[in-house]
């Protein structure tokens, strides 16, 4: 077990610096610098702001002394935002996004999991039908679409909630976990379903049938785990989906979170900002995948096996 | 059981929902009681320290804030006492005297004196600094020389206290609009023991500006600051003038989606907005008592013309293309009203100055120079490109442009979009044919525009140089008598540019605003310009419908 999660951690440093430099060398590449302005900057002043943020320096000479700040933790400072470093950006950001993060996963478990459990049970007739076709518009319905219509029609016409805001007025969080959340529901829906259906086809449910159980304690207590194994093994990747894919419904609704910081530095040719958040971003992908998969191994008693056996 | 958790969550999410009726009180009808103005301020402040900060927003902050010698009338935009309580201005025009107000203190009660002022404009101008808008102090003798780094020692530069409360200034040429500059950020003075308490004076990442910090001169006073949720300002009771000011406290909002900000205006909660969607004009246009406020603003939406590059090097077929734009039909449907269409580069009206109008909407003429230049009927045409930067509203507007050239000259126009700083690249190397632009005024004054395009320019992106145009502008208008006389050269000057056409004109830019019929005391002006000092909320008036 140990000696698993170990190796996977070593496995994410290569990947860390590759995803570093890449990112390093790309936003380098792309025309028109942090302090390009529709009004044009005399060259004195270009050149004064270069010194400050240490750009007069050749590349790789800047790509260095990046990787060493950022050993001892340090991002450096944003281009941006003068006065504020990358490291508080997204210390300011990341607890909003990691919150609307958690609220959209929780959305998207409690109705993908009871829709992709309710379609599993008839497969093939409406019961089936209805809530795997609501899946398949979920899936195609983006959230710049979706977070409008939920603001217009529960906040605009119904006035039950606020239609921006983060913590500011209560039930404010609703209908972003909502609108970010839904996209996500569907998948989880047509994950459930299908870890269901082979479930509920397995010897031992036949045994349990055969016991006498109900069938909602045949669902819940057998099941149930063996059928969320692949729902289980989305959860990484999604909720790091959720953290890096949050921009849209947090530019919707006005909400403080690290997606706002991350696109916008990215327009504004914010390097150290990019970079920071990338790096932040793809050390997060990297735990979750891990944590996923150690949560998918020990809900599946086979993994389990191997893994004390290691 | 061993899903127990996962059922008591399958519980709680409806119950989350639930739990989540009833609005209450909007911020509007709150902020009313309370004397607190809900302001919708675009984007995210990039700073507050006035002598780095360039956009709108952190204006709107900044001017809360701080505050410089001289203020605007909202209502008139003549300038008027802010730290000075007066000045004076010598027969020659090349010095003025500002006598500053004993009262005036900082936020900390230090009391504001010259010296903090040449501190200050030190700072402003040091090319260490790296102040994008030091060329506002450059009518100041010897200012440019320091600020490039040309002049070493500050003392030869025209500015200096000649006792605590007297600051003299010289000009290296009669400036009519330099007290209208004292009340822009980069002329603000900054509390230099504050600055240098957190680090050199020149350092752009200090905390110096942090709420627990920082030290104003200004009617209001930094309460709170979280990123990208809300900045609040307090009224400041160490301010000279603070009898005069009626708000308790302003709290100012990210608002760059503008879609979000409407709809925050339409729940209450915002008193105003910073801008508003194209598309919901005509929806606002047609209500009653409508909080929709559309005004003239100082600012020309116009067309570069890289005039060193076929086919726009023939002065012809740059007039054929200006002459071919239908600007009232583009303004009214297009831009559904909101804009008027524009002939010159300045804005009409700019403290009673009338550009020349050179052309008119001629399809017949535009043919005719057409066919001159070698393009009868747009036969022979070799192409053209047009670059914008990626936005629905340009889109639009390339779209009709393309379509009314093809129609009244059946020539083919290619649109280019480009990200925002990609643009910028093109347009600042000068690497296209032709590239939208749009060009606001810092103060209210035709200098501002036409001197975009002198020779060499760093603002002029067309190839255009004309000595006597420059001429003009640096030598002749500055040493005017009178304003008529100063109008008549820009006149002049203008017309010289508009014969040339480097550009194509396109519309006036104007100022939409959500205001909420609560709120007195922002009088639309050309400078888009809220003085906070003035403005006032109406408790009766409750949410609209």
């Amino acid at each position: 077990m140990w000696r698993f999660v170990g190796y996977r951690l070593l496995q994410a440093i290569p990947v860390l610096l590759v995803v570093i430099t890449v990112t390093f060398f790309l936003v380098r590449a792309a025309p028109g610098g942090p302090f390009s302005s529709e009004k044009a900057v005399i060259p004195e002043v270009k050149a004064a702001l270069e010194a400050q943020y240490g750009l007069n320096l050749t590349l790789f000479q800047q790509y260095t002394s990046y990787l060493s700040d950022l050993t001892k933790g340090d991002l450096g400072p944003s281009f941006k935002y003068p006065g504020r470093s990358v490291n508080e950006l997204i210390a300011a950001g990341f607890p909003v996004t990691a919150e609307l993060g958690f609220y959209a996963l929780l959305v998207a478990l409690s109705i993908g999991g009871v829709a992709g459990i309710i379609a599993s049970l008839r497969p093939n007739t409406a019961q089936d039908y209805i809530p795997m076709s609501a899946a398949m518009i979920g899936i195609c319905m983006p959230s710049f679409l979706l977070g409008p219509i939920l603001i217009l029609v529960f906040g605009i016409y119904l006035e039950w909630l606020p239609v921006s805001g983060w913590g500011d007025i209560p039930g404010d969080k609703i209908l972003p976990a909502v609108t970010l959340g839904s996209t996500y529901a569907a998948y989880v829906a047509r994950l459930s379903r299908a870890g269901m259906l082979e479930v509920m086809s397995q010897d031992y449910i036949r045994t349990a049938r055969a016991k006498g159980l109900p069938e909602w304690q045949v669902v819940t207590r057998h099941a149930l785990r063996g059928g969320l194994i692949p729902v289980v093994a989305f959860l990484g990747p999604a909720f790091a989906g959720l953290l890096s894919g949050s921009f849209v419904v947090e530019t919707i609704f006005q909400i403080p979170g690290l997606g706002r910081f991350y696109v916008q530095a990215a327009f504004n040719r914010d390097y150290t900002m990019i970079l920071g958040a990338t790096v932040f971003l793809a050390t997060l992908i990297v735990v979750f995948n891990l944590l996923s998969d150690i949560l998918a191994a020990w809900m599946n008693p086979r993994l389990r096996a191997q893994f004390a056996e290691q | 059981m061993r899903l127990s958790a996962l059922r008591i969550l399958l519980l709680l999410i409806p119950g989350l929902f639930l739990a989540a009726c009833g609005s209450g009180e909007s911020n509007v009808v709150q902020g009313n009681r309370a004397g607190i103005l809900h302001f919708g301020n675009g984007t995210e402040p990039q700073g507050l320290d006035p002598h780095v900060v360039t956009g709108i927003p952190e204006m709107n902050i900044v001017n809360a804030l701080f505050e410089g010698l001289a203020v605007k009338n909202p209502y008139t935009l003549e300038p008027e006492p802010g730290v000075a309580q007066s000045w004076d201005i010598s027969a020659d025009g090349l010095t003025i005297t500002f006598h500053l107000n004993p009262e005036a203190q900082w936020s900390n009660g230090d009391p504001i004196t010259a010296e903090d002022f040449v501190w200050s404009w030190r700072r402003a101008l040091n090319p260490a600094m790296g102040n994008q808008y030091a060329y506002m102090l450059y009518p100041l003798v010897n200012a440019e020389a320091f600020a490039t780094g040309q002049l070493d020692d500050f003392a030869d530069v025209g500015v200096a206290a000649l006792d605590e409360h007297t600051l003299q200034v010289r000009l290296n040429a009669p400036t009519p609009y330099f007290i209208q500059l004292m009340d822009h950020h980069s002329t603000f003075p900054v509390h230099r023991p504050t600055i240098e308490k957190h680090g050199k004076s020149t350092d752009r990442f200090t905390r110096w500006t942090r709420v627990e910090n920082i030290v104003g001169n200004g009617a209001f006073r930094l309460k709170d600051w979280q990123l990208n949720r809300r900045l609040v300002v307090e009224k400041s009771d160490t301010y000279w003038d603070s009898d005069r000011v009626q708000l308790n406290g302003i709290v100012y909002y990210p608002t760059e989606n503008t879609s979000s900000e409407e709809r925050m205006f339409r729940v209450g909660q915002l008193h105003y907005t910073q801008t508003i969607p194209l598309d919901k004009i005509p929806v606002y246009r047609a209500k009653e008592d409508s909080p929709y406020v559309n005004a003239p603003y100082i600012g020309t939406y116009y067309y570069l013309l890289n005039i060193n590059e076929p086919p726009l090097n023939d002065v012809r077929v740059r007039q054929a293309l200006a002459m071919t734009v239908d600007r009232d039909r583009l303004t009214s449907t297009v831009l559904h009203g909101s804009n008027v269409p524009a002939y010159s580069i300045t804005p009409p009206g700019t403290l009673g100055y009338q550009p020349p109008t050179l052309f008119e909407y001629d399809v017949e003429k535009a043919r005719q120079l057409m066919a001159e230049a070698g393009y009868p009927n747009g036969e022979g045409w070799p192409g053209l490109e047009l670059t914008y930067n990626t936005s629905e509203a340009h889109l639009k507007i390339a779209v009709a442009l393309q379509q009314m050239w093809k129609d009244a000259l059946n020539i083919d126009v290619t649109l280019a979009n480009q990200e925002w700083k990609v643009y910028l690249d093109s347009v600042d190397q000068m690497n296209f044919q032709m590239a939208r632009r749009g060009w606001i005024g810092d103060y209210v004054d035709p200098n501002n525009f036409l001197d975009l395009f002198l020779c060499g320019g760093g603002n002029n992106s067309t190839g255009f140089c004309d000595p006597v145009f420059d001429d003009m502008i640096q030598q002749q208008a500055p040493r005017a008598k009178t304003r008529e006389e100063r109008y008549a050269i820009f006149d002049a000057a203008e017309t010289r540019l508009m014969e040339q056409m480097p550009i194509i004109p396109i519309y006036t830019y104007t100022s939409n605003h959500l205001i909420h019929p609560s709120v007195q005391g922002v009088p639309s002006n050309l400078m888009d310009s809220v003085n906070f000092r003035y403005v006032s909320l109406e408790n009766e008036l409750g949410v609209i419908e």
